[in-house]
């Protein structure tokens, strides 16, 4: 059996929530055999690299094996919040799409569970 | 019909929402039968302090700017029908809110509503001024307070709906709260009924944000297609007598409610999953289920309670300064290395000016950091069609406005056939959050007589 790295948006989706100059950011598995996969590789240290140019003072990962669903929360990640930032998302809304994009290495077996186009 | 079923629709996520999005929702509400409630959440963490500001230039504003718009519609039917409305509408001034909505009342040739005031949550008075110091700490004497104000929760708006309003308008509420208050007026519910109180707070946090849990913000084509965008439904819950809830929308509108979208809410703006934290309760999401028990119908169960937190959170908003903003588009042969070279003539002019800002749109503009540590790790790709934008903020007006002369100035100073100039200038406001002792708070109502 041979596996196959695909962008975590095809295994999952996930929203971008603020307050301050916190995100938290879900990830969702589209299906419950996902979850394990996903849960094992996006860990909090892979999405703290993920972020690393926004120098997060800290991220933790709730997990929710209940609704086949993570929540990481990423501190320090806003540029000081909506109030500060000078981004023109200070919100951090499209967040949740860099942290998708993320490779995930998925047996072939799970393959048909994907969403999405192939490439 | 099924009156141990309380139906709560929502209408507005946000201010700035769709203002023709109620009508539906309180159709399905009429058809249904039974009680039910239509709130509007229409206050985000900056929204009060914009509304002080309009209420210093005239007392009888400072509510929501498109009540009008958002309640003409459907004030009538409502108060004929027997629907409450619940709403955050009254922001930095309720009272002129209400006074509006018995005006839309009178226009809309209805007898005239009992409609409650919520008040309690402005703290940024001399009642509260010490508290306020000891929260927040030297930023109090040293910055220009705009608004200071507690999160309340749905004691008040409960009371309010005990005592028979019609129409309840608050200022700042926790917005699960809009739903809570109608939860425990139906229900009858202790105040520290704790698992309940929690089941009905998951409910209004998925109807708080409108459409963001009907296909709303959800849709990404080829991945996640929604059928009907344009038109999307917004939420109705139905809540049980346990605070269990299914979340469902009106026949006919767009969008979709399915375990994926409902999960996508549930942990919208959430931390903790197991510490969800309002002024009502501590929620607890940890072991929730969602599940799909019909078309755009998800039940939402296995929701816990703890007692609340023995503090409020308050939104103190300053004067925070002056944001600048400019933007110039290049285009054709080297496009993104001329946009970048005007990047870096606008660093060296305003050098000391402060932090500045600059990003690429069409090839690094979103998720980069305000250091400019993403642009400088992104190569040029040799994009033809690129729009440089820069930021600054200063305290100082004039310090401000430089950026946008100095944009300018690439008219004739900067990389050739620069185009497109526009500059933006305006005053900020910064938040701190701090947490009062909820004894120093206290959030009443009062009838409009």
């Amino acid at each position: 059996m041979t596996a196959l790295t695909v962008p975590l948006w095809r295994a999952a989706h996930g929203r971008t929530g603020d307050k301050g100059d916190r995100s938290n950011i879900s990830v969702i598995a589209w299906h419950a055999a996902l979850y394990p996969v996903i849960a094992e590789q996006i860990t909090a240290d892979v999405v703290a690299r993920c972020f690393a140019h926004r120098q997060p003072s800290r991220v933790t990962r709730h997990e929710l094996p209940n609704l086949q669903a993570m929540n990481f929360v990423l501190d320090g990640v806003l540029d000081g919040g909506v109030n500060d930032a000078l981004n023109l998302d200070s919100h951090g809304k499209a967040l949740s799409f860099l942290l998708l994009d993320l490779p995930l290495v998925v047996p072939a077996g799970l393959a048909p569970l994907l969403r999405g186009p192939d490439r | 019909m099924d009156e141990h079923t309380l139906r709560i629709g929502c209408a507005a996520g946000f201010s700035g929402d769709r203002t023709d999005a109620a009508a539906p929702v309180v159709d399905a509400l009429l058809a249904a039968g039974g009680p039910a409630a239509l709130i509007f959440e229409t206050l985000a963490e900056r929204t009060l302090a914009l509304a002080q500001i309009a209420r210093r230039a005239d007392p009888d504003r400072g509510y929501e700017p498109l009540l009008d718009e958002l309640l003409r519609p459907i004030l009538g039917r409502c108060l004929q029908g027997g629907v409450r409305i619940v709403s955050n509408m009254g922001a930095a001034n309720p009272r002129a809110a209400a006074l509006r909505v018995r005006e839309l009342a009178r226009e809309a040739g209805v007898a005239a509503p009992r409609i409650a005031v919520v008040t309690g949550d402005d703290v940024s008075g001399a009642a509260h001024r010490a508290a306020l110091r000891e929260c927040l700490g030297e930023a109090l004497d040293t910055r220009v307070l705009v608004s200071a104000n507690a999160y309340l929760g749905a004691e008040a708006i409960a009371a309010a709906l005990r005592a028979g309003a019609q129409v309840v308008i608050t200022g700042r509420v926790a917005d699960p709260s809009l739903a809570v208050g109608p939860a425990l007026a139906h229900f009858g519910w202790a105040h520290d009924d704790w698992d309940r109180i929690a089941r009905a707070t998951m409910a209004g946090h998925l109807l708080e944000c409108g459409a963001q849990v009907s296909g709303g913000y959800f849709a990404d084509p080829g991945v996640k297609d929604v059928a009907g965008l344009a038109h999307v439904g917004y939420p109705i819950a139905e809540i049980d007598a346990d605070g269990d809830c299914v979340i469902t929308k009106p026949a006919g509108t767009g969008g979709e409610i399915t375990e994926h979208t409902v999960k996508e809410q549930l942990l919208y703006e959430v931390h903790d999953p197991a510490a969800y934290l309002t002024p009502d309760v501590v929620a607890d999401i940890g072991l929730a289920q969602v599940e799909q028990v019909g078309p755009d119908r998800v039940r939402l169960g296995g929701v816990r309670g703890h007692a609340r937190t023995a503090t409020l959170k308050v939104n103190a908003c300053f004067e925070s300064g002056w944001l600048a903003e400019g933007e110039i588009s290049y285009a054709g042969p080297r496009a993104e290395a001329r946009a970048r070279l005007a990047a870096e003539v606008l660093r060296e002019r305003l050098a000391g000016l402060g932090p500045l800002r600059a990003d690429l749109i069409g090839v690094a503009s979103i998720f980069g950091d305000d250091a400019g540590r993403w642009l400088a790790a992104t190569p040029d790709s040799g994009a033809r069609d690129v729009r440089l934008r820069v930021a600054l903020r200063h305290a100082e007006r004039a310090a401000a406005e430089r950026l946008n002369r100095e944009l300018t100035a690439l008219y004739t100073c900067g990389p050739a056939g620069g185009g497109g100039v526009r500059t933006a200038l305006r005053p900020t406001l910064s938040t701190l959050s701090c947490l009062l002792p909820r004894e120093l708070v206290r959030g009443t109502f009062e009838m409009l007589q």
